[in-house]
């Protein structure tokens, strides 16, 4: 057993858990956020995509231990109150969800895309990018439709900032 | 009807949870005292199990107990059964042997329990489980269909001799075999429809809570239908009485039919709550899931069509062999027969029609219904043979469609189906113009300068949904009715709970459901709430598949909806002293028509249930129920098309262009409905490009992670271009027909017919990989 600090959604979190813990199990159940999802055993869904110190990571390809010192946000860290990240709107407006499980991981790996290309996004990227996230019910054509929309969004709120 | 009501895109009630991390999925629940059951699986896909030597498990840190299949048999938990009989061409009954949750002596499928251990953690009861000894004896494997029939085939089951569970026919054997013998051209074609694993991004999931001083059972379950789930585990496998079990399928992560079944997991996890009288919950990890969902297909088909001089379709014949895996799952036997061969006659006249289907064990996965279910295996057949037909008998493909197209209806086919309506031309006319079909010569012929081979493939679908008319499926061999059940419950403040039987598991149905009734009433959709998934709440219901939520469970709320409206109007009647028949809502208020006077809908409700001031005789409250058990199947079609490029060096194809033009009938929400096509879309062109499960001969799924199984990712797949014609259904109040599998029906005929043309080889098996291609170009 060792114990862990860390950073989580803004706030400092210490947890005591077994070496062996991964990070997505030291999110949903120890800290019982349960928006971080399990959907493989292979590090090939995405469900479980969260950012650490800001890039995208999966969840269930690092140890708790690896994660210490380091500032985590999960689906649940990334609206303001009641105002929803442009990338959760972008979803909601452009019905980029079905059952909703793959929803968390896809929200957070495409805000991480924006970020990295800012303002020039286009279809065939986005497609290329989402290669780590599977979605089995959306045919993913209105998840590619929120995250374009999203970049434009993203590009004017961080303008007016 | 008003902004909200049907016909508009609005976006999703339930999607606030699921973009801010809120949903709350089976495994997101915890319970006090709960514990964590690990499955003890075998490695082998047919065994004899010699011993389980469980001592040492038990031993191990955390663990709570340790059972086996002896134990669950011991106990007289009952055998996973099937629930639809089907009966030979010799009238004798289909074969089914036994399925312990648990085995208890003989393993069949690589993958299955045989004992399951409880601990205090998830880390404990894997450890444990690692230390469960189980001394097997392998006996001898039929990992596929052609293993297992051919002689001297290893038996899986005492009851089914040479592993066949029935040998079922449909149609006029003598008619058609004579209108063969009469025909002008003959097209033939020997059809592989690969298996396929489901893969619902959520993984099934339990918890199981027992009360020893209630005698009472929950189970958390991620359940399509969690009614039936509650109704099977207790009228047939004796775990817990019907009233003394909770049922709850809370949010349910996709489905797409592999979360119809009640599996041997959540048996295991009820039972072995009362046994260790602590709360136990499994979740699945995707490895086990590849091992043991349900998987989809696995047929092998001979298929004939022949045509007169006319090009005129005039006999169909079809034998296939159908692979059912190692047990019977609970309504396997229905998907290769009543819902496969009654759709042979897709969208054409065909006099003569008559299929064999012989469904055979396996050493491999059970195989039940995935998404489409019979329809796209049947769709399949008929539009590669039109295909193939038009190519041989050198016509064009839409030209020879449109040709043998029905065209009046109702349409009452060989094969049991009535059609009761559509206009199979207009949607073919709106997907040719929506691809300039008669631009792709041109097209291709640039596409060939630049070295690159460019195909087109139609594939025009027709499916049976709105699942389904009770008395018919009876008389066909189900052992449940397919109706479904609504309640509408006005609260006094004249806000309304929609409880209902359908399942939503990313259908949007908290969202659809609500826009019929705030249509109806005039009122916003955030007056209405729906309830589901809790058998606590709802009394009873069939569930959600067969693209039956729409059709069906919402026809039940229309019905609920009209007895609401007719008491309410009396009630509103009285308090304005008018004829009860001057009285419309409009606006979420009662009007007396020709008047200004009106009564809002909370004061209606709140008079309900006050009952101070009701017309004489009337009980208080504002509350109806119905039951809604359709009339006839639906019958939702289009013409899908799809336009590929294949590059000859490599045999990878790229996607053009991919139409689809859908007749659902009337559209609840437009918006929903065309991402449940993409979905289906999604899937049926994994079917035809990227999915299929393989097992080797050893019966070894070689295919079990995301690593090795192809699912469909982003940069896989197109964007989509849709367009809907419409023919109002006539057998259900809203016209609506059900959307949910189309395109996983249509789909991967129109890849494979594209493929085909462009590489000039008609030879090409499901999944068409670049390998596979690359060698129909190369030989």
């Amino acid at each position: 057993m060792s114990t862990i600090k860390l950073t989580v959604n803004g706030k400092a979190v210490s947890a005591e858990v077994e070496d062996r813990t991964l990070l997505v199990h030291l999110l949903r159940e120890t800290l019982n956020l349960t928006g971080t999802h399990v959907g493989c055993d292979t590090s090939q869904c995405g469900t479980c995509v969260v950012h650490i110190d800001g890039k995208a990571v999966k969840s269930c390809t690092v140890l708790a231990g690896q994660a210490a010192g380091s500032n985590v946000t999960t689906i649940e860290g990334i609206s303001k109150g009641d105002e929803l990240h442009p990338m959760q709107a972008a979803f909601r407006d452009n019905h980029g969800l079905q059952c909703g499980y793959c929803t968390p991981g896809m929200i957070m790996s495409s805000i991480d895309i924006v970020n990295r290309y800012g303002g020039k996004l286009d279809e065939e990227t986005v497609r290329h990018e989402l290669e780590g996230n599977i979605c089995r019910c959306t045919g993913y054509h209105n998840i590619v439709k929120s995250v374009l929309d999203a970049a434009g969004r993203m590009k004017v709120a961080q303008a007016a900032e | 009807m008003g902004v909200e009501g049907i016909g508009a895109s609005v976006v999703r009630k339930e999607d606030r949870r699921f973009i801010t991390g809120r949903g709350r999925y089976v495994d997101d629940i915890k319970i006090v005292g709960l514990t964590h059951a690990h499955f003890v699986r075998s490695p082998h896909a047919h065994a004899k199990i010699k011993s389980i030597d469980i001592a040492a498990a038990k031993g191990m840190p955390g663990v709570v107990g340790v059972l086996t299949g002896q134990q669950i048999v011991d106990d007289k938990v009952g055998n996973l059964i099937c629930g639809w009989a089907i009966t030979s061409k010799d009238g004798t009954g289909m074969k089914m042997g036994a399925w312990p949750a648990m085995a208890p002596e003989i393993v069949r499928f690589a993958g299955q329990a045989v004992a399951v251990v409880i601990a205090e953690t998830k880390n404990q009861a894997r450890d444990a489980a690692e230390a469960v000894v189980v001394d097997y004896e392998e006996l001898p494997v039929a990992s596929d269909i052609r293993a297992a029939i051919k002689p001297g085939a290893p038996q899986l089951h005492p009851e089914a001799a040479g592993n066949v569970i029935y040998d079922w026919t449909i149609g006029e054997e003598a008619a058609t075999d004579a209108a063969f013998k009469a025909a002008a051209n003959v097209v033939s074609l020997d059809i592989t429809n690969n298996r396929l694993v489901p893969n619902a991004m959520e993984p099934r999931a339990a918890i199981a809570e027992y009360n020893d001083a209630e005698e009472h059972f929950t189970l958390y379950t991620t359940s399509q239908n969690p009614h039936v789930a509650r109704l099977v585990l207790s009228a047939f496998y004796n775990i817990a009485q019907e009233h003394k079990l909770r049922v709850v399928a809370p949010d349910v992560g996709g489905g797409f039919g592999s979360k119809i079944f009640i599996y041997p997991e959540e048996m295991v996890a009820l039972w072995a709550s009362k046994k260790v009288n602590r709360p136990v919950k499994w979740t699945g990890d995707r490895s086990e899931a590849f091992l043991t969902d349900a998987h989809g297909r696995d047929h092998l088909t001979k298929a004939e069509m022949a045509f007169d001089k006319d090009n005129k379709v005039t006999a169909l014949r079809v034998k296939t062999y159908a692979n059912l895996g190692a047990y019977m799952s609970l309504f396997s036997s229905s998907v290769p027969t009543y819902l496969y061969a009654t759709l042979l006659s897709g969208q054409y006249n065909i006099p003569n029609i008559f299929a064999e289907v012989i469904s055979v064990y396996t050493n491999t996965t059970p195989v039940d219904a995935y998404r489409g279910a019979g329809r796209p295996e049947a769709s399949f057949v008929v539009e590669r043979l039109m295909e193939t037909a038009a190519r041989q008998l050198k016509v064009d493909p839409a030209e020879l469609r449109r040709k043998n197209f029905i065209t009046t209806f109702p349409h009452q086919t060989p094969v049991i189906m009535a059609y009761d309506v559509g206009d199979f031309g207009a949607s073919l006319d709106s997907a040719m113009k929506a691809i300039d079909y008669a631009g792709f010569p041109a097209r291709k012929a640039k596409a060939k300068a630049e070295g690159k081979l460019r195909g087109i493939g139609i594939s025009c679908y027709i499916e049976a949904c709105g699942i389904a008319p009770s008395k018919a499926v009876g008389s066909l061999g189900a052992g449940v009715g397919l109706w479904e059940s609504a309640e509408v419950r006005v609260n006094p403040v004249g806000t309304i709970e929609i409880l209902t039987g359908s399942h939503s598991h990313g259908q949007g149905h908290e969202t659809t459901f609500a826009q019929l009734v705030a249509g109806r009433l005039g009122i916003p959709i955030s007056q209405v709430s729906i309830v589901h998934g809790d058998t606590d709440k709802v009394q009873f219901g069939m569930g959600t598949y067969g693209s039956r939520s729409a059709a069906v469970g919402m026809s039940a709320i229309f019905k609920a909806m009209e007895k609401v409206e007719a008491k309410a109007k009396k009630i509103a009647a009285h308090q304005l002293e008018a004829s009860e028949a001057d009285i419309v809502i409009e606006n979420g208020e009662f009007k007396v028509t020709g008047t200004d006077k009106s009564i809002a809908l909370p004061m209606v409700a709140l008079a309900a249930y006050t009952a101070h001031n009701l017309p004489d005789g009337m009980e208080p409250g504002l509350k109806e129920g119905a039951f809604y058990d359709p009339t006839n199947f639906t019958f939702p079609a289009g013409a899908y098309i799809c336009e590929i490029e294949v590059d000859s060096g490599t045999g990878k194809t790229s996607f053009v262009n991919f139409v689809a033009a859908d007749d659902f009938g009337t559209l609840i929400n437009p918006m929903i409905v065309e991402g449940q096509v993409h979905g289906g879309l999604a899937q049926g062109i994994g079917q035809a490009l990227l999915e299929g499960a393989v097992y080797d001969s050893s019966g070894q799924l070689m295919t079990a992670s995301f690593m090795d199984y192809t699912m469909p990712r982003a940069d896989d797949l197109p964007s989509f271009k849709l367009s809907h014609t419409t023919t109002e259904c006539p057998g259900n109040p809203l016209g609506v027909k059900g959307c949910g599998e189309a395109g996983a029906i249509g789909a991967s005929a129109a890849v494979i017919n594209a493929i085909t043309d462009a590489i000039g080889n008609n030879k090409l098996e499901m999944p068409a990989s670049p390998d596979r291609v690359w060698h129909a170009i190369h030989g």
